[in-house]
């Protein structure tokens, strides 16, 4: 049994050493809006942030959590960068399918709680982990200027 | 063109007679029906169509087309909510469930979502039933009130009497208007009385999508439910050899394992990890049948051979070959195009209840009907006993115009008796895609002394998607998507010759990928036209606009866009530009690619300007994003993607070996467009449809390289 800290929620969990975070939440504490998309890190559907951190939860196994405070799509408005981000995204109209954008979006809030102004350069090496198949692109790095100033 | 729209139609036609004569414009239940439906189901819900329900909770729209993303929703919405002059704040709308009476699209023969249909089938009929419904509320009110209905206004759904400042809601007035005799004559508004259409309505769907909450296939929940993955036989017609059972059931977490005939075996656990986890243990090992020595180089030598042939004829004007003999230039090239995986986001998934006397499917489907039927005839239940609910998808791109995985899915688990999600990794997705096909271009022209276009053919070769999807469609060996684009073009052209060489790949299964027939086709003509005007030394976009004397909308796109582009101006050394034409879809749509080559043969997307015309618009900022989103899907797929196979088993097995688009990769893109009041055109894949050919025509133009196999990037060598 391990405590993780959940969008500041203390949950108690049952599960193997070497079970990815992704199904921890999705299949057992059923937080779906983490997504699965590749299962290798090439995606970045999952991206949740561990602690401080963007990571992908596919890659991100049990036994690598210590007391960490996990951020989930779901948890993301609680932060101030995290409500304008998405903001900006239903400002500028991002969406498509959506499937990808909990991971977006957490690698948005990611790169801006670091690079409070990024270029879109700095916004092209931030966010070119995360696959959008819609191709949403260019409204993506938009919204992130938008949220920037916002 | 509009002989091609004309013969398409007939094709499709043939589909619903061979699926029973279904004949549907307007679903206007007499009131009769109506009140008997109300006296069913209680007090007031009002139900005056298939597509709209209003009742103490509000105004329900039934969205007939699903949504992939493509924003049909937003689309359906905007044009109900027009004639039922409310706003898109005051609705909200429902997925159809499966019912071809009364949902089936009137031009795909189907309810099915798809070839950017959606709009073009909707267009009359939505608004037709949305001022239908509204039209009995005002004459309810009118006749509560006894007054002329013409007296009275409406404004967010709010009727009012301004003789007597009376008011009524539509929730207040429902009840009444379920008597109210169905309208005949239904007067629509025009669009200068617009006041909704036409807009940049926000999205209906996207607040859930950028919080967590919104709920995907995938993403279904039940009481009890288990959660199952799978393996398929990587080769087609393999079967199972052996798997160790033992060590499976070992697995922390397993609780079941369950197989279908020799070619699929899932494993059931209490969650995706440990389903997972069984599933490796089960160490599958596997006869790899008849196709265990196919590889790509044997599929594309066998449909070499068929294209030497001559294939069914789709057009023969005017002697094209005579023609061409005489010409001062001739040419003739050999184009390809590769197999394409769909891979959405979210990779293949449902989850079934499957009881004795009845299933329930949840899923992410374009095709509802045939999604019911799949489960149905898996389990031996009645279709009406299957409910399906249909849900929002994580792409599709064409993926979920096919029932294969709910079919096998079933078959898993019809003696299940607990809600399972089934759902597949990526790896199985990937490889066990329905493959847009491979296509094999035979293609030849002749210019007369002055430059001239005097004669083209085009021998197309590939898979008949109608065949196996449609088979009714797939009339004298015809299959009108593969050539679609291929024997009407935008230009003046008379004589023409094209026909079809049916050629289907060994262990490959086919089917749409957004943009069909003419992601293809554009890619061919517009390259080879691109030929065409650099062996008679003209301009491409000049050789262009000299064939579109007959083609003014298709003129005024390729105009607009080669201003905007700046055609003509100066471009630095390693760079280039490239144009693509089309008419398709029923959209007419100009694209004009600036890239840069670098001396490692690196290609760069600099600039990407689409000029397009799509009839009237019902929210621009849909069509914008599709132009965008539709041209990176098709840049990424001409740039990179191919579907190979070895000893019969698809290569490519997750976005690792199959590379997608990502953002640092993306050109700038520039959407200029059109307005007109023309019949609406699609534009969910017009973009995508556009991308390989410019892509091609801007890789000559910066380096002198014509290439005629995609993907580019890799025939560069980069």
């Amino acid at each position: 049994m391990k405590t993780l800290v959940i969008n500041g929620v203390s949950h108690q969990v049952e599960a193997p050493d070497d079970m990815p975070l992704l199904w921890v939440l999705r299949d057992i504490l059923g937080m779906t809006g983490t997504k699965y998309g590749c299962g290798i890190a090439q995606c970045g559907a999952c991206t949740v942030h561990l602690g401080d951190e963007a990571v992908r939860a596919c890659q991100t196994t049990m036994d690598m959590i210590d007391s960490q405070p996990i951020t989930t799509i779901e948890g993301a408005a609680a932060n101030s960068i995290g409500a304008k981000v998405q903001a900006a995204w239903l400002e500028k109209e991002v969406v498509q399918c959506g499937y990808c954008q909990s991971g977006q979006i957490m690698s948005a809030i990611a790169l801006l709680s670091s690079n409070p102004k990024p270029s879109d350069a700095e916004i092209d090496d931030a966010m070119a982990g995360n696959i959008c198949r819609c191709g949403t692109y260019v409204r993506i790095r938009e919204a992130i200027h938008a949220a920037a100033s916002a | 063109m509009i002989k091609n729209l004309h013969s398409r139609r007939g094709f499709l036609k043939g589909t619903a007679l061979a699926t029973g004569g279904i004949l549907l414009s307007l679903q206007l239940p007499d009131a009769g029906r109506t009140r008997a439906a109300l006296a069913a189901s209680g007090p007031s819900p009002f139900v005056p169509n298939a597509f709209v329900k209003i009742d103490d909770q509000g105004v329900t729209l039934i969205m007939p087309h699903t949504e992939v993303g493509q924003g049909i929703y937003t689309s359906s919405a905007m044009m109900m909510a027009e004639e039922l002059e409310l706003d898109l704040d005051q609705v909200k709308v429902e997925a159809a469930p499966p019912d071809m009476s009364k949902y089936m699209d009137p031009n795909l023969y189907d309810q099915a979502t798809g070839g950017s249909m959606s709009t073009r089938s909707d267009w009359m009929r939505l608004r037709q039933a949305a001022a239908a419904a509204r039209i009995m509320m005002v004459s309810a009110a009118a006749a509560r009130w006894k007054v002329d209905p013409s007296t009275l206004k409406v404004e967010r759904g709010i009727i009012r009497n301004p003789a007597a400042s009376q008011q009524l809601t539509y929730a207040e007035i429902a009840p009444d208007a379920a008597t109210q005799p169905v309208p005949k004559d239904i007067k629509l508004k025009a669009p200068s009385q617009f006041r909704l259409i036409g807009t940049r309505a926000k999205r209906v769907d996207t607040a859930a999508k950028v919080n967590g909450s919104v709920l995907y296939g995938i993403d279904i929940r039940q009481p009890g439910m288990k959660i199952a993955t799978l393996a398929l036989a990587p080769v087609k017609g393999g079967k199972v050899a052996s798997m160790d059972e033992a060590a499976c059931r070992a697995t922390p977490g397993v609780l079941d394992i369950v197989k279908s005939g020799d070619d699929a075996v899932a494993v059931i656990g209490e969650h995706m990890w440990a389903a997972k986890q069984g599933l490796e243990a089960l160490a599958l090992t596997w006869d790899n049948g008849v196709n265990g020595k196919v590889t790509l180089d044997t599929i594309v030598a066998k449909m070499d051979e068929a294209s030497k042939t001559q294939g069914v004829v789709i057009r023969n004007d005017k002697n094209a070959q005579a023609a061409i003999d005489k010409a001062a230039t001739k040419l003739s090239a050999v184009y390809q195009s590769p197999f394409l995986s769909h891979s959405p986001l979210e990779p293949l998934n449902c989850t079934l209840h499957i009881r004795a006397d009845g299933a329930e499917l949840w899923v992410g489907t374009q095709v509802p009907v045939r999604a019911q039927k799949a489960v149905a005839d898996a389990t031996g239940l009645a279709p009406e006993k299957v409910v399906v609910h249909n849900q929002l998808m994580g792409g599709a791109f064409g993926r979920r115009l096919d029932i294969d995985s709910i079919e096998i899915a079933a078959k898993l688990l019809k003696d299940i008796r607990y809600p399972v999600k089934m759902v597949w990794t990526r790896e199985q997705d990937m490889t066990h895609d329905y493959y847009r096909p491979y296509y094999y271009d035979r293609v030849a022209a002749g210019l007369d002394a002055s430059g001239k276009l005097v004669g083209r053919t085009h021998r197309v070769t590939g898979s008949s998607i109608y065949a196996r999807w449609a088979a009714a469609a797939f009339k004298n060996g015809i299959d009108p998507d593969a050539v679609d684009g291929a024997a009407e073009t935008p230009y003046d052209e008379d004589a023409v010759f094209t026909d079809y060489v049916r050629q289907e790949p060994d262990g490959m299964n086919t089917s749409w990928w957004r943009g069909v027939g003419p992601t293809h086709n554009v890619f061919v003509i517009e390259s080879f036209v691109d030929e065409m005007a650099a062996a008679s030394k003209q301009d491409p976009l000049e050789f262009r606009r000299k064939m579109l004397s007959r083609n003014p909308r298709a003129l005024a796109v390729l105009n607009l866009a080669a201003e905007k582009a700046g055609w003509g101006q100066k471009l630095a050394a390693g760079h280039g530009r490239g144009i693509s034409l089309q008419f398709a879809f029923g959209s007419y749509l100009a694209h004009i690619l600036e890239i840069e080559v670098g001396k490692d043969n690196m290609i760069r997307l600099l600039r990407s300007v689409i000029a397009v015309d799509c009839g009237i618009t019902i929210n621009p900022d849909t069509v914008l994003a599709q132009m965008q989103g539709g041209m990176i899907f098709g840049l990424s797929a001409a740039m990179f993607n191919r579907i190979t196979l070895t000893d019969g088993a698809v290569d490519q097995t997750n976005f690792d070996t199959y590379r997608v688009m990502r953002i640092n990769e993306v050109p700038k893109i520039e959407v200029y467009q059109i307005h007109n009041n023309e019949a609406p055109g699609g534009v969910g894949e017009a973009a995508t449809a556009a991308a390989a050919g410019a892509l091609a025509n801007a890789i000559f133009a910066a380096t002198g390289n014509r290439i005629r196999s995609l993907p580019l990037a890799d025939a560069l060598g980069a």
